[in-house]
């Protein structure tokens, strides 16, 4: 790809509303003007922010759909179609550029991009999915015959253990030709591809397809798992190779024109990560009682007091509570203290630092590859998978209807305010039910959403000390 | 709890050779296309007496293996991935670039611990395992053997007894092999069923109108029997109150609960069964009640289905199975708590395995004591049906049944790939 001054292109007769999918295998020998290098990126990074948010706020596929559609709507698009796909490709690229150069960039820059893809891919009609896999040159054919035939019994089981399929489902199902089956009927689809199960791993892990010797039997409806893994197995090997290329050739060479640029992109759209606290949040032990009942979201303060209960948490509870509090300003020191004070009641204080204390200090960079650690966000929270013996996760999607109301009436919630969350809870809007949560307990308005357990700590502490600034709260 | 010399025994009986044939994969130097590196980039971890833990140890060979075993006095040796390069050599690479020090190869592992099952077992907990409980993980084989073998097209796989309260698996195939964290994470997800811990009461919560082929099967194969012969003679898992309370909660519908409860609350003086029949009585009327009043919500439906895989299904730990660099024991350690050896478990007769019968460290330095074995169990007859010793029994097992087919099918690949790789290079010098 040249960038070089002004020139025209030609017009293709590409139809604008149902536009190519690029997928990105390599830069296309197209010329780009500078000024449009950074306005295109910034574009594309509006639409990858936008589909960030619409993640975190915990939004379903379809209404991801929804997002991805009126964002590429509203930033993307050209009247002219080849315009419009010169954009999409420029774009990408400029920004794999931008995001190649740290692990933290790339793991964002992957993440949005495959769920870009992913929903653009759900968005298209049957024929274009099917050009689209097409083009990944994947060699799986379809079953017929009588191999199908064999199949069929248990296919059917498939279908029908998935549930029922309501309407909004019949978009999802984009084979026009068995949607009218479908929609009355568990009927099995006309056609399956015969696959690797390790290609479509999301697809095996929710036992959303039939598995015999190896292979996964793939319903046309369910390309959009095979695809988006290759998609997402391409990127990631990209990025590794661009990012190769900018730190041997790419950022000398251009250190007047691009690098600058590209630098300056890169800080525009990362979220905070809590990994560095600030001067709102700096804890010290003896108040971290007081300030666990009075700012920590029901996710730490749960853990917390078990904790205090227990003497001892799994694993799982020290990576969500162990990171929190690093992110909340508690220093390693402080830390080790604290969780030993803990465990030793339980297990010692030997046993502490022969088994526990490791992995504190390995959250803080101190062991091992010295990674430091980001304090997980409600995502990473909401999707985890707490199981016997464990109380990290998300309250509001884990634990049963009693369970969190009685944990919300200990933060004080009024009944009313109760049901509110407890309405979104039920429609697994969890991160709305915890921004819910945090407006009653401070009486405020919470517009931007709860998305960290962190931001919910700092925005809590912001409103207790402009309440009472001298005491600690 | 471990007697220096005692564990001294335990290392003479530790099989080197054995261990070292499997984790070489065929590459034992005897083939051009062998990769004669490959066993020295294995991690291995060690626990030493003082808790001290010792990761990235590496060996070129077996011997320096057990050289490094018999002198560094380990209690527990771990197995961990073959890495990029030789794990002791791995901060002379820097983690950029093309040599990153990163896992490439590692089985597909499962860990399944009777403390799991804790809140489904009445006989035992915690660290305790019984005659009563054991048949749990019996079942929890069966279900996952099964699976990986007819759903997944595995071959090569081994169980290995924990040494106390659990099992190990070690799926070893290439493919198997080769997976990444992420299709790892699948697998363990679609093994996945229960999802328990104390803040929820319906831990199983089985949706849809049928059950996934996977699950069907797993039910019809083994589960119900399970459920209604060995676990309700075992555990008689509604003769109390305090027993049945528990289940009863697992039924969304109050009305069909406080029905069920009345019933049964007058029926628990008047019977002179025994808890094992007023347990398999109470369990016909539960399944009666919901049978009939299963259309009154979906989750209803398959409730009778919930209650039996709560109690039966297998429970992995997944974290295990989920990353290559997650470290687990070797098989036929010494447990340092119960001193039984970490024997192989034949899935196709894992009804027979009693995991109170297994060899403990005493007993095979009796056994050596009174001349009843070689003390040195490290050689290479393969056919040694003389050898009837305590531990001889499980090493030619892991051989015959494991080892040799393994063996074989590695070796095939190695040919047919390095077979390829010449074809290829003939090819490139053609005119």
């Amino acid at each position: 790809m040249e960038v070089i001054r002004s020139q025209k292109r030609t017009a293709s007769n590409d139809v604008v509303s149902n536009p190519k999918i690029p997928l990105y295998l390599t830069a296309p020998p197209l010329e780009v003007r500078l000024e449009e290098f950074e306005l295109f990126a910034i574009d594309r990074l509006r639409v990858l922010k936008g589909v960030s948010d619409g993640l975190a706020r915990g939004k379903n596929p379809k209404e991801m759909d929804d997002v991805v559609d009126a964002l590429w709507k509203e930033h993307m698009r050209h009247s002219d179609a080849s315009e419009m796909l010169n954009k999409d490709i420029i774009s990408h690229f400029v920004i794999r550029l931008v995001y190649c150069r740290s692990d933290e960039l790339k793991k964002w820059f992957l993440s949005m991009e495959t769920a870009l893809f992913r929903h653009r891919f759900r968005l298209r009609n049957f024929e274009a999915q099917r050009a689209i896999v097409g083009e990944f040159g994947l060699p799986y054919k379809a079953v017929t015959g009588a191999e199908l035939e064999s199949l069929k019994e248990r296919l059917g089981q498939v279908v029908r253990s998935l549930g029922q399929i309501s309407p909004s489902v019949v978009n999802d199902i984009c084979c026009v030709s068995v949607c009218f089956f479908s929609f009355l009927s568990f009927a099995v689809e006309a056609v399956y591809y015969k696959v690797p199960f390790e290609e479509v791993p999301d697809l095996v892990a929710g036992r959303r397809v039939l598995i015999q010797k190896g292979h996964a039997f793939v319903a046309g409806s369910q390309l959009v798992s095979l695809v988006v893994t290759q998609f997402r197995s391409h990127i990631s090997k990209a990025l590794i190779l661009t990012n190769r290329k900018w730190m041997t050739t790419i950022r000398e060479r251009e250190k007047d024109r691009l690098t600058p640029i590209v630098e300056a992109l890169s800080t525009t759209y990362v979220g905070p990560d809590y990994s560095q606290s600030n001067d709102y949040a700096d804890i010290s032990l003896k108040d971290i009682d007081q300030v666990s009942k009075s700012s920590f979201p029901l996710c730490m303060r749960h853990l917390f007091e078990k904790l205090r209960e227990d003497h001892h948490l799994k694993h799982g509870g020290r990576m969500q509570l162990g990171l929190f509090l690093k992110g909340v300003g508690l220093k390693l020191d402080d830390a080790l203290a604290f969780w030993r004070a803990e465990f030793s009641k339980k297990v010692g204080s030997e046993r502490f630092d022969k088994e526990y204390a490791y992995g504190i200090r390995h959250n803080y960079g101190k062991e091992g590859k010295r990674t430091d650690y980001t304090p997980y966000a409600c995502q990473k929270i909401i999707s985890s998978a707490p199981g016997v013996g464990d109380h990290h996760g998300c309250p509001y999607r884990h634990f049963s209807e009693d369970n969190l109301r009685a944990a919300l009436g200990r933060m004080g919630l009024s009944s009313r305010g109760m049901e509110d969350v407890m309405d979104k809870v039920r429609n697994k809007h969890y991160q709305l039910a915890c921004t819910l949560t945090f407006e009653a307990v401070y009486g405020t308005s919470c517009d931007v959403g709860i998305n960290h357990p962190n931001q919910y700590f700092e925005e809590s502490q912001k409103i207790l000390k402009s309440k009472t600034p001298a005491a600690p709260v | 709890m471990f007697i220096t010399s005692e564990f001294t025994t335990a290392r003479n009986l530790f099989p080197y050779t054995d261990i070292h044939k499997w984790l070489s994969y065929g590459h034992d130097g005897k083939h051009p296309g062998c990769d004669e590196y490959y066993f020295g980039r294995r991690e291995f971890s060690f626990t030493l007496e003082n808790d001290v833990y010792l990761r990235y140890k590496s060996f070129k060979s077996v011997s320096s293996l057990e050289h490094a075993i018999k002198s560094c006095f380990p209690y527990k040796i771990d197995i961990g991935a073959v890495y990029s390069v030789d794990p002791d050599k791995r901060h002379a690479y820097s983690q950029t670039g093309t040599n990153v020090f990163t896992p490439v190869e590692r089985e597909l592992v499962f860990d399944i611990d009777i403390t799991d099952y804790d809140d489904v077992r009445y006989c035992c907990s915690g660290a305790d395992v019984c005659s009563k409980c054991w048949p749990l993980m019996t079942v929890a084989i069966k279900v996952i053997h099964t699976s990986l073998k007819e759903d997944f097209g595995f071959k090569h796989i081994l169980w290995v007894f924990s040494g106390r309260r659990g099992v190990h698996c070690w799926v070893c195939d290439p493919k198997a092999r080769r997976m990444t964290n992420e299709q790892r994470s699948a697998v363990a997800e679609y093994f996945r069923v229960y999802k328990g811990n104390e803040n929820n009461a319906r831990k199983v919560a089985l949706m849809g109108y049928s059950l996934h082929p996977f699950l069907a099967r797993s039910y019809v194969d083994f589960l119900k029997g399970f459920f209604e012969g060995e676990l309700q003679a075992n555990q008689s898992i509604f003769s109390t109150k305090d027993k049945y309370d528990k289940i009863l909660e697992m039924i969304s519908d109050e009305d069909i609960q406080s029905e069920l409860r009345e019933k049964w609350e007058k029926s628990a003086n008047r019977s002179s069964l025994s808890e094992e029949a007023i347990s398999l009585v109470r369990w016909e009327q539960l399944k009666n009640t919901l049978q009939s009043k299963k259309h009154k919500a979906p989750t209803l439906r398959m409730c009778v289905e919930e209650i039996v895989f709560t109690f039966t299904y297998p429970r992995i730990d997944l974290e295990v199975s989920k990353q290559m660099n997650h470290l687990l024991k070797a098989p036929f350690c010494v447990h340092p708590k119960t001193g039984r050896v970490c024997v192989p478990i034949d899935p196709n007769n894992c009804d027979e395995f009693d995991p109170l019968a297994v060899p403990t460290l005493s007993q095979l330095i009796e056994e050596i004591n009174s001349g009843g074995s070689k003390m040195d169990v490290d050689d290479d007859d393969d056919d040694d049906d003389t050898d009837t010793s305590l531990l001889g029994k499980s090493i030619k097992f892991f051989r015959s049944s494991f080892l040799e087919p393994l063996l074989k099918s590695c070796k095939e690949e190695i040919e047919s790939s390095y077979k390829t790789k010449i074809g290829k290079s003939k090819d490139s010098f053609s005119w």
